[in-house]
């Protein structure tokens, strides 16, 4: 078993910013993994701007925003980047086993960094009850398959909740040529940022209904249509106030759950970490609303980790 | 003229049991086909199966569900070895909360004694702390079934097709039977892709089976569907329960279970309704509140958030028992019919009696000189030691590659799933895990395509999820 100084899990803009401020803190070995195989995350699929405004006072696309730190880490020679490395075990003495493509490697970190971001909230998590046929897509795997694959998932959308890569995803889709029949949010304000609901929704005459929830999804093979219904201050329906949209496509932009699988299986909780040496940031620390925020506290957890390393001496 | 393909037997369905009987005629030296309406065998029926091995308790004496219960679970055990197949004998706990539930346990063991299920035991409440220490603490009782087991129900299905295709059987899938002509010496079937003509015809339709017999002339029964709605927990929980727990079980059904998987994540279910249509497969916000309040009771440490899963089953119901008969006004014909639980337990040795069945009714059996009947066991990294992931990582590096992310799948396991012939989405699913975990191929769903488009050589626009008109995505932003 191998010992590295400082060990990053997370290539995207929280590892990214973690391992730079590491460094410029004066950690000289760090090691950051990342399980895709390219640096930047979540942001390479995010093609819109917005980002960087409050962070680089710039407004930036994902790409180019994740590029400014990828050309950082690439030219600091103490930052190794494995890429297609994929987490496994971790234990609370911060051993950490990873494997990739021909190798299984085991490695004592001095330092470690959780920086593994979050994931989407599903259908079934928000138990839309109904058919389960093709056309249900995360909004982010929606964003995936038409700016990565080039592939457009469906032509009438109904989009499930208003977070803003559903809000991004209204206005991506109506940009391909698509139809977005609404948005449904079932609370009574939007979960995404005001200027998304502006500049996606209300600009591109897209229907939103606030206080409403689908009901059920229709579809023996691909999704035919939803029943949306209005709901009360409990959140329950409201009889009578139901509809139908035919659509062939439903996207579920419902919020996000930071990945903490790894810290949970080694009976680490994330939200009160006891350990030394063992830090959480970004999105898998606490889900934020811009990658801006995410940066500033990955740049935190940098310094924090460093300083954890000069006590060790 | 129209071709026709001409086989000594005709299996109609490629679920569990038509799967199984192929698998047992390829033995002989005889040709066979099955013919299968969806995309890939296991599509219907058997895909929602709970993957419970019953011991035989609950079943009524005389009944061939009792019977070819009993036969199977030990046949069950000999096909695992055979085809590579994880079978876990967890044992089951039917349990009294009491003393009135508790005196119909006695009557159950009774019964199932009489039927012959062994090493059968009623336990109590100190046993059950020891041994199932979730279990509501208000259960008084339980039945003990030490035989009761666990196995992946489209991983039998899938290696039983596999190693029927090995032995010479052939699986047409896509290819729904459309009608059925009893001709002098043969039946022709006509299908939506093909004609297909043989001398014995086994009907394993599952939902449709009563339509199918129709076709042939027999029309005395009806199936019916009954739903069942499943939920699936997160791999968290996978030592939510040591054995499968069973509430006492009511007429119709054998009630809300609390359920291990082999995958490993638990499942709480099914719920019993009878419905009307045989492709209603959607669930309800009422089946998801029973079916959490019913499991709560059994195990309360249960959490409605562990949820990641759900999804509907339908049992086909043709009155109380199985239906396994050779047609005696339609000679060569044998209905197999209304094979609901304990149907995947029972589908090896209801291969065996239709096996006597086709014998006694002129079907020459000489077994073949060579038998091919080991499977190589299917590797999933989830499974084995990281120690042993190491070895087989370094021998062939694709196993480290992880395309799943929940359920750490890797695209080597992905290939040979497709190599074993998965050709949808579902199919990869049902195979590997990949898409199965918390978050629902969010993460992998683009790499698996791309992996399955160029595997099997067709556009990405052409994939589906579970067959033709599920395609996963609409167009190819390129073609305009």
């Amino acid at each position: 078993m191998s010992e590295r100084q400082l060990v990053v899990i997370g290539g995207g803009p929280a590892g990214m910013g973690a391992a730079i401020s590491a460094y410029e803190a004066g950690v000289k070995d760090i090691l950051l993994i990342e399980r895709d195989q390219y640096l930047g995350g979540i942001l390479n699929q995010c093609i819109h701007t917005g980002f960087g405004l409050s962070y680089f006072k710039k407004n930036l696309t994902g790409p180019e925003y994740a590029h400014r730190f990828i050309e950082k880490i690439q030219a600091i020679d103490n930052i190794e980047v494995s890429l297609k490395s994929f987490a496994v075990k971790l234990t609370k003495e911060k051993e950490l086993i990873f494997i990739k493509p021909g190798e299984l490697k085991e490695i004592k970190a001095k330092a470690l960094i959780m920086a593994t971001g979050a994931r989407e909230r599903t259908r079934e998590m928000i138990h839309i009850p109904g058919d389960r046929p093709s056309g249900i897509f995360s909004a982010g795997l929606a964003q995936k398959l038409i700016n990565i694959e080039g592939l457009l998932p469906g032509e009438e959308v109904v989009i499930v909740g208003s977070g803003d890569i559903g809000l991004i995803m209204a206005r991506r889709f109506i940009l391909e040529g698509a139809k977005v029949k609404a948005v449904i949010e079932i609370q009574k304000q939007s979960r995404g940022l005001a200027r998304n609901v502006v500049q996606c929704l209300e600009d591109f005459n897209i229907p939103f209904y606030l206080s409403h929830k689908v009901a059920r999804i229709y579809g023996k093979k691909r999704v035919e249509k939803v029943d949306v219904v209005e709901v009360d201050e409990d959140l329950k329906a409201i009889p009578g106030s139901d509809f139908s949209l035919a659509c062939d496509t439903i996207l579920i932009s419902a919020g996000l759950i930071s990945e903490n699988e790894l810290l949970e299986a080694a009976g680490i909780e994330a939200g009160n970490i006891s350990i030394p040496g063992l830090f959480v940031c970004g999105n898998a620390y606490k889900i934020y609303d811009l990658a801006d925020s995410v940066s500033r506290d990955a740049l935190l957890a940098g310094k924090q980790a460093a300083e954890y390393l000069k006590g060790l001496g | 003229m129209k071709s026709v393909l001409v086989f000594d037997v005709l299996i109609i369905g490629a679920g569990v049991v038509g799967a199984a009987i192929a698998r047992e005629l390829s033995r002989y030296k005889l040709s066979i086909a099955v013919l299968e309406k969806e995309e890939e065998p296991a599509f219907g029926v058997s895909k929602s199966n709970s993957g419970i091995i019953h011991p035989g308790t609950q079943n009524s004496l005389n009944s061939l569900k009792g019977r070819l219960c009993l036969q199977g679970n030990i046949l069950t055990r000999k096909i695992s070895q055979e085809l590579g197949l994880d079978f876990q004998e967890v044992g089951e706990l039917i349990v009294a909360f009491n003393e009135q539930e508790a005196e119909i346990l006695q009557n159950l063991k009774k019964q199932a004694q009489g039927l012959g299920v062994p090493g059968l035991k009623i336990v109590d409440k100190n046993w059950l702390r020891e041994n199932e220490p979730n279990l509501n603490p208000e259960v008084r009782a339980a039945l003990f079934a030490p035989t009761a087991g666990i196995i992946s129900p489209y991983r039998l299905v899938y290696a039983l097709c596999e190693n029927a295709i090995k032995n010479g059987a052939e699986i047409y899938t896509n290819t729904k039977v459309e009608n059925i002509a009893r001709q002098e010496e043969y039946f022709e079937i006509n299908t939506s892709r093909k004609s297909f003509r043989a001398k014995y015809v086994i009907n394993a339709a599952g939902l449709f089976a009563d339509e199918i017999s129709r076709m042939a002339g027999i029309s005395d029964f009806q199936i019916r569907p009954r739903k069942g709605e499943e939920f699936i927990l997160d791999k968290k929980k996978e030592n939510l329960t040591r054995h499968l727990i069973f509430p006492l079980p009511s007429k119709t059904s054998k009630g809300v279970l609390v359920i291990k998987t082999a995958d490993g994540n638990p499942m709480i279910g099914p719920t019993a309704e009878d419905i009307e249509d045989k492709e209603d497969l959607s669930t309800s916000e009422e089946g998801l509140k029973k079916v959490i309040t019913l499991s709560q009771r059994l195990v309360p440490a249960i959490n409605e958030s562990d949820i990641i899963a759900y999804f509907s089953g339908l049992r086909p119901v043709a009155g109380d028992d199985f239906i396994i008969r050779s047609e005696d006004q339609v000679p060569g014909f044998i209905n197999v019919a209304g094979i609901q639980s304990p149907g995947l337990t029972s589908a090896p040795a209801i291969a065996l009696m239709v096996r006597d069945m086709l014998k006694a009714h002129g079907l020459k059996l000489k077994k073949k000189r060579i038998f091919k009947s080991p499977r190589k066991k299917s590797i999933h990294l989830f499974k084995i030691p990281l120690t042993a992931a190491k070895k087989l990582i370094k021998k062939d590096a694709a196993y480290g590659d992880i395309v799943c992310r929940c359920e750490m799948v890797s695209a080597q396991e992905i290939k040979q799933a497709i190599v074993e012939g998965a050709r949808t989405m579902d199919g990869i699913k049902f195979r590997t895990r990949a898409q199965a975990g918390r978050c629902h191929g969010s993460f992998c769903a683009t790499r698996l395509m791309k992996i399955l488009a160029e595997e099997i050589k067709i556009p990405l626009t052409a994939l589906t999820k579970r067959g033709l008109g599920s395609e996963m995505v609409k167009k190819d932003r390129l073609d305009v």
